[in-house]
């Protein structure tokens, strides 16, 4: 890291700050309690285990529904492995905002994994519960998803801050480096994307919002598809990610907007009749248009990673029902399908961030059409 | 009557999460169909003009992430009948 940029120095600090501020424990948990316990009342997990009900006097019996909700969804700790009986988690702060109470920040090992209550909160299935039931809390807490947008984030800057310090320092000369890199990527989003949907004249402003979160989906599913820390969070796959940068594409959409747009929305020319059915189909247009590019991109994401994770937790089914070498015999198979799956999540992971912008510069563009 | 109807409420669930198999299921018989059409037409755009074999493919791709928006959502409320 050659730039001595001041924001790069901050943002370093800030985020190795929020990283460590929870110091990085081994939790040897000595009592050997184990996650399937005590969630097996929970609904969605009744059904997984009507298998076959094998004696478990040695050990629970492989679940796979747990293990691929709990790898897919979002936690107040970060679960890096497994080494035999111990389990490794970073716990992340908890920040909670109580209208009634006032601010509270500590570490979610305070929890011990909902097993006990702290400061008038408890812990039930991913969800902090004040103990008193007439408060309302918002939950603010960096949780597995928020610390890995941050390492996102932080690969993102890193990335375009030193080769936008690279073009100014060498103006004249050839790009190398990783400037080679991301120069064709970045002027495919500018000619194939932008231009063509936004018109020569107005893509120029939209650039820096498109450039954004074409590189934010893809390096966010990227990073989800690395197995070890700090990967391996689903970050675009919870819904909250897709359903603010749709959001902020609707903004974007409306504020540019120009009146022979919204004159052929609520005045369309056809006849009267018509006019009646086609208005509200247009205005529910409006709104779903935002919608399906939340579904889309949530839907593939996490529909991968799932697929994924099934293949390995059939390696284990098979060593429950035919003992461990029925395990390594599956585990051939499933490798191989489970890489062929990655291979296919590396391209969703390009594809969904491509069609997302695409999607949003079409509608930039449709928005602002002149009459003809 | 009466009794098959507190029968069928009592069954509910399970016929719900046979909905959603079914659901699933259309949805993939859906995506197949679309996607299916969409290389069609591609092969028979490429057997035309072979010199325009890089954009059809990439409009082919565009065209494919499209269809399986519509699939996912309603792959989508399938995991929630079952899941939710």
């Amino acid at each position: 890291m050659t730039t001595k940029n001041p924001l790069f120095t901050y943002l370093t600090t800030v985020i190795l700050a929020v990283i460590f501020i929870c110091p990085i424990n081994t939790l040897a948990d000595e009592n050997n309690h184990e996650h399937h316990k005590h969630e097996n009342h929970h609904e969605i997990h009744a059904n997984e285990n009507t298998l076959a009900n094998k004696d478990i006097h040695h050990k629970e019996k492989f679940n796979p529904g747990d293990m691929i909700m709990h790898h897919v969804l979002d936690a107040h700790e970060w679960h890096v492995m497994d080494i035999g009986e111990k389990h490794i988690t970073i716990p992340l702060p908890i920040i909670i905002y109580s209208k009634e109470r006032g601010l509270f920040f500590f570490s979610s090992k305070k929890f011990n994994h909902g097993y006990s209550s702290y400061k008038g909160f408890s812990y039930d299935h991913g969800h902090i519960v004040p103990l008193n039931n007439d408060e309302s809390i918002y939950d603010l807490s960096i949780t597995k998803n928020v610390l890995a947008m941050f390492v996102c984030m932080f690969i993102m800057l890193w990335i375009f801050i030193s080769i936008a310090n690279k073009y100014t320092k060498n103006k004249k000369q050839a790009p190398k480096g990783l400037q080679s890199f991301l120069e064709p990527l970045i002027v495919f989003v500018r000619d194939d994307i932008a231009k063509p949907s936004i018109g020569e004249n107005k893509y120029n402003k939209y650039m820096p919002f498109l450039l954004t979160i074409f590189f934010f989906i893809w390096i966010s599913n990227m990073l989800g598809l690395v197995p070890f820390f700090p990967g391996g969070a689903n970050v675009t796959g919870n819904i909250a990610v897709p359903l603010v940068l749709a959001m902020f594409t609707f903004v974007i959409t409306l504020l540019s907007s120009n009146k022979h747009y919204w004159s052929h929305i609520f005045n369309p020319p056809v006849p009267l009749a018509v006019k009646f059915i086609l208005v509200p189909i247009e205005l529910l247009g409006v709104l779903t248009k935002p919608l399906v590019l939340i579904l889309r991109l949530f839907a593939n994401i996490t529909a991968g990673h799932i697929v994924i994770l099934s293949f390995v937790s059939l390696i284990f089914i098979f060593a429950d029902i035919g003992g461990n070498i029925a395990g390594y015999g599956a585990s051939i198979i499933s490798v191989g399908f489970l890489v062929f799956s990655g291979l296919l999540e590396i391209l969703v992971a390009f594809l969904q961030a491509f069609v997302f912008t695409l999607l949003s510069a079409i509608y930039f563009g449709m928005v602002q059409e002149d009459h003809h | 009557m009466l009794l098959s109807i507190i029968l069928q409420a009592a069954a509910n669930a399970a016929i719900a999460k046979a909905g959603a198999g079914i659901g699933a299921g259309l949805a993939a018989l859906g995506a197949g169909v679309g996607i299916g059409h969409i290389g069609e037409g591609a092969m028979h755009s490429i057997a035309r003009q072979p010199e325009a074999l890089n954009d059809i493919r990439s409009n082919m791709i565009v065209a494919a992430a499209l269809v399986e928006g519509a699939v996912f959502f309603a792959i989508v409320v399938c995991l929630l009948i079952v899941f939710i």
